[in-house]
């Protein structure tokens, strides 16, 4: 039985099925994301162990395919394996045991990737300073007490608890709250008075959120809204709307710009109200990741070619400040050239065709990012060493011959 | 007899060198400008795109958008006369002549039409020059129509997809835009003495300007000297709209941005100070004396410039007298004619192997000669283009092909080196003469040179990432080729089990592709690999599965399957062969298709035009495949004896 399995294993014809296989994958999700975009495609195809169809018209969906987790894992199995059966010290081996650690140490490096690897955002205005990112794929429920601004103490809580729509006592706070409504992927209408329900506080009042009608870029974030009942100590308090349309900067700046002057000066005032002679402030946002540090973006450029609209370079110019080190120092993030920083990459990722003051770095957390260098350079080592001992010989012997 | 035959063979290879060798020479000897020194003007600096350019290069990527073609031919000549050379309208004179005597250039059939139905709607059946059963007009057959085309254009511009008609209605509008355009960069049009329009508008200006000011604060002003200065500024004020290239050198400017100016906007520029840009003067004098026929006027006033230009530009001229000179040697076109004479000498090698050994010996090495001819010819074209950009030999599609046909050359001649069957160097010359045209069909959409997107803007890795991942993409369609040979031969001679050495030509092209196929999956995997590492240089990410990522790692794995499939003994020497033809096609979809698809990182080398051409290559390449598991021939080994071979 052992010896079965370690000759299927071990076997190349196991290796061509495989490598055939992650070809064909490879193949149908590039064609996938013409329709699906990326980021699901890489969920279904490339973060999954089975590809699922799903049969049109019915609820059913069908396994047809290996997915990338399933065919990633059988291939380091086989690569291991194999080792064991087909490797003989000496040098004429050593190549190809060099290029297929190199490739298990690749697979491994994704593996680890996909499991650690996190990306924020970091949009800053000049002269804006700012000690987090931001994930504007997920959002979380922050309620804040105010009170004293000095010493902001927050709570934050998954947005996903919305969508299950239980009333939820806030930890640490003495408030309770329940969703009464929630939408998935919203988008702002003006607010019409209705005279028969409860009213609704802060930017309610001009606002409220429905779902956005037709198919959106399914690459493009979801944008949830919910309305919320907040009772405090068993007394109603009032009821709000919450939205990541409120607290994104690049979606309030691109509500800000559409708004009259009334809605925007709404749009500027927090959602508070107070409690028990405390105050608190309510707001759906993209999740934050704190950081020890500070950024201050002083000064963004955006060169193009003379007499053309081709992009030449976009750059920012950052102050980093860390109080615990005393860390202060400038640093220039451009094309190709990231900032690496306590354990994160700082890129130059976009822009805003708005605001020419306003930069958005990607921050990246990927404890695994020297896998592939190491990879690189042993697959590149195994290859040369390959193709010394092999290939030369080989046009020697034809040579003579 | 004998030996007179035997020594001719041997003078055959070296007098075909010598034949090509010396029309290349004739090629790279610069050549003298007649009465007008037109050439000299083509050399001129401008900016445009975003790079300095010759003037030259600014006509020709224009002709090459509006007519499909570099130069424009003055007199009929049928395609398959290729020892005619009819006079022709060169770029930089076609260009002169649009700039400065645009009545005669309206005369010019040098817009192509070629759908009968847009032929139809235009009514311009039995109207413009049919050639080679193509349709060109001249801006005066079109003038009727303009308002017309225009319309059509701007309807299938905002079309969310446009059909064959559309298209070629948008492509004919756009020409015409830049055919006004051009018209409008020099001088004002119309007008016959801008040189004293020029003098007459500094005259003007001192009243003219008094006149405005005191009109716009409400006082009495002078009406004849506020319309004499209008009179002008309003002209000019046409150019500055429409002017394409950036004629006019700043010396004086302020930031590195604002060097350079169209003459329309050096013009507005000098109504707000008062004087007139000495460039803006030499254009003038430049262009009057050509539009009223005076030589020496002409190659004065181009002397005065030269001059003038000469202390503050002398790095854009240089620049423009480089690619002027690459732009007339055109070291492609001559590596292609010389890569088609290697191929057809080196087929000639293998189908007389048999019949006439001495014959074959010596058309064997004349390709082998030809190929590194041609090669050099290649290369020096490459090194040029990568001088005059100052980048590496990839940065966009059109360098691709010609940098794949390069590799490919260099893998023909290395396998020919070794083997010196005839293989090598019919594969070398085939594959750079098929990736030339390509890169010449490529090079219709206008400047091959344009400037990088910031994020490619680095050397360094379009030199380990870009470059690298290429030559796999030669390597691969170098093995393609070979296999497509091994399975043709195998069909239709007996030349695969003739013996040559110790092994048959059947082995020793399996053993070909095989050396070839293991380079391909190390320029692959280290350029994929390359390319991981610049993502995350400049994404924060290794692998994002984007489609081009996608195209290349599909690549690797596909050759990995190859050498896995040919160690584990699933496929012998004919389905190991297949394999290598299906790597053309995996090979294609990662360089065209993935840009076809329209999304991902690597759009930007769209190409819709080729996705026809890509259907019918993938059909061709399973159709070889198909054709790999027909029975073969008996072999004849028999007949022509069993070791007919040679070295």
């Amino acid at each position: 039985m052992i010896r079965t399995l370690f000759s299927f294993f071990s076997s190349l014809k196991l290796t061509f099925v495989l490598l055939c296989a992650a070809a064909v994958l490879v193949f149908a999700g590039t064609l996938a994301q013409v329709h699906l975009g990326l980021y699901s495609t890489q969920n279904q195809f490339f973060r999954s162990l089975v590809v699922w169809w799903h049969v049109p018209g019915t609820g059913w969906r069908i396994p047809v395919f290996p997915g990338g987790y399933t065919i990633g894992v059988l291939m380091l199995i086989n690569l291991a394996v194999a080792h064991f059966r087909y490797y003989r010290a000496g040098h004429r081996k050593l190549g190809v045991a060099l290029i297929h650690a190199g490739i298990v140490l690749l697979l491994l490096g994704q593996f680890l990737a996909d499991l650690l690897q996190v990306e924020t955002r970091l949009r800053l205005t000049e002269g804006q300073a700012k000690s987090y990112s931001e994930n504007n794929r997920i959002a979380e429920l922050a309620v804040m007490d105010t009170t004293d601004p000095a010493t902001n103490r927050v709570v934050a809580l998954p947005a996903s608890w919305l969508a299950r729509r239980q009333n939820m006592a806030v930890p640490e706070f003495p408030l309770t709250l329940r969703v009464l409504e929630h939408v998935e992927n919203a988008q702002p209408v003006l607010a019409v008075a209705e005279s028969n329900t409860v009213p609704v506080q802060g930017i309610g009042r001009q606002l409220r959120f429905k779902p956005q009608p037709g198919a959106t870029s399914p690459d493009a974030p979801t944008i949830p809204a919910a309305l919320l009942e907040v009772t405090g100590d068993g007394v109603l308090l009032g009821r709000w709307w919450v939205s990541t349309w409120l607290t994104d900067e690049r979606l309030a700046s691109m509500l800000g710009r559409e708004a009259g002057a009334e809605l925007r000066q709404a749009l500027a005032r927090p959602q508070d109200f107070t409690h028990a002679g405390r105050r608190y402030e309510l707001a759906l946002r993209p999740r934050r990741h704190y950081k020890p540090f500070a950024v201050e973006l002083i000064d963004f450029r955006h060169d193009k070619y003379p007499g053309t609209d081709i992009p030449k370079n976009f750059s920012s110019r950052v102050r980093i400040r860390h109080p615990g080190t005393e860390e202060n120092r400038e640093v220039l993030i451009y094309m190709n050239h990231p900032l690496r920083y306590a354990g994160e990459t700082y890129y130059q990722a976009d822009f805003d065709p708005q605001d020419p003051r306003v930069t958005v770095l990607q921050v990246v957390r990927n404890p695994g990012w020297l896998t592939p260098y190491v990879a690189c350079v042993l697959v590149s080592l195994g290859m040369a060493l390959q193709f010394l001992t092999r290939l030369v010989p080989f046009v020697g012997t034809w040579r003579r011959a | 007899m004998e030996a007179g035959m035997k020594t001719l063979w041997r003078m055959l290879p070296w007098l075909l060198l010598a034949l090509f060798a010396a029309e290349i020479v004739a090629v790279l000897l610069p050549r003298r400008d007649g009465t007008f020194h037109v050439r000299e003007w083509g050399r001129l600096p401008a900016l445009l795109n975003g790079r300095i350019q010759p003037l030259d290069s600014v006509g020709r990527n224009a002709l090459l958008q509006i007519r499909g073609t570099g130069d424009v031919p003055l007199q009929e000549k049928k395609a398959w006369q290729f020892w005619k050379h009819p006079p022709k309208l060169r770029s930089f004179e076609w260009l002169l002549e649009v700039m400065t005597r645009p009545e005669r250039a309206d005369q010019r059939p040098i817009f192509l039409i070629h759908h009968p139905e847009l032929l139809d709607t235009l009514d311009l059946r039995g109207k413009g020059t049919a050639r080679s059963g193509l349709h060109y007009f001249a801006c005066n057959d079109l003038k009727p129509v303009l308002a017309e085309i225009e319309q059509l254009g701007r309807s299938a511009y905002d079309a969310p997809s446009r059909d064959a008609f559309q298209k070629q209605a948008l492509k004919l509008a756009n020409a015409l835009n830049l055919y006004q355009r051009l018209k409008h960069s020099l001088r004002p049009d119309p007008g016959d003495h801008f040189a004293r329009d020029l003098a007459d508008f500094e005259l003007a200006m001192p009243a003219g300007l008094a006149a405005a000011r005191a009109r716009d604060q409400g006082k009495p002003f002078d009406q004849a000297a506020f319309d004499r200065l209008l009179g002008h500024v309003s002209r000019f004020n046409e150019m500055a709209r429409l002017a394409y290239p950036l004629l006019v050198p700043r010396p004086d400017a302020a930031a590195s941005d604002e060097r350079w100016a169209t003459m329309g906007a050096a013009l507005m520029e000098s109504v707000r100070s008062g004087t007139i840009h000495p460039a803006v003067r030499h254009h003038a004098e430049m262009a009057d004396a050509y539009r009223h026929d005076r030589p020496d006027a002409f190659n004065r006033a181009l002397a005065g410039y030269r001059a003038w230009l000469a202390p503050h530009f002398a790095k854009e001229v240089r620049k423009g007298r480089a690619e002027f000179y690459f732009n007339q040697v055109k070291a492609f076109l001559h590596a292609m004619i010389i890569y088609l004479g290697a191929f057809l000498l080196a087929a000639g090698a293998l189908l007389t192997l048999h019949l006439a050994p001495g014959l074959s010996e010596a058309l064997r090495r004349s390709a082998f000669y030809l190929v590194l001819l041609a090669g050099a010819v290649h290369t020096f074209g490459l090194v040029f283009r990568m001088a005059l950009e100052g980048r590496p030999p990839v940065t966009n599609l059109y360098s691709s092909a010609v940098f794949i046909g390069w590799g490919a050359m260099v893998f023909g001649a290395l396998l020919e080196r070794v083997f010196r069957l005839g293989l090598g160097s019919a594969a070398a010359a085939l594959s750079g003469f098929l990736t030339l045209i390509i890169a010449h069909n490529l090079a219709l959409g206008g400047d091959t040179m344009e400037m990088l997107q910031a994020v490619l803007d680095t050397n360094f890795w379009l030199t380990t990432h870009v470059v690298v991942i290429t030559l796999g993409y030669s390597a691969t369609f170098m093995a393609g080729l070979l296999a497509t040979g091994y399975i043709l031969l195998g069909l239709a001679t007996p030349l695969l089990a003739t013996r040559v050495g110790h092994l048959n030509m059947g082995a020793i092209l399996h053993n070909m592709v095989y050396a070839i196929v293991c380079f391909a999956l190390l320029f692959n995997t280290v350029g994929t690999v390359a390319g991981g590492i610049w993502a995350d240089q400049s994404w924060g990410r290794f692998w994002g599965w984007d489609p081009k990522e996608n195209g290349a790692l599909i690549l690797v794995l596909w050759n990995a399957a190859m050498l896995h499939a040919r160690r584990a003994g699933l496929v012998r020497e004919r389905g190991f062969m297949a394999m290598a033809v299906f790597g053309n096609i995996v090979t294609s979809f990662s360089w065209f298709g993935v840009n076809m698809l329209g999304i991902g990182l690597h759009s930007y080398g769209f190409r819709e035009a080729a996705f026809p051409w890509l259907l019918l290559f993938v059909a061709s390449q399973l159709l070889i495949i198909g054709l790999a598991f027909l029975p073969r021939p008996k072999p004849l080994t028999r007949a022509f004896g069993g070791s007919g071979g040679s070295d």
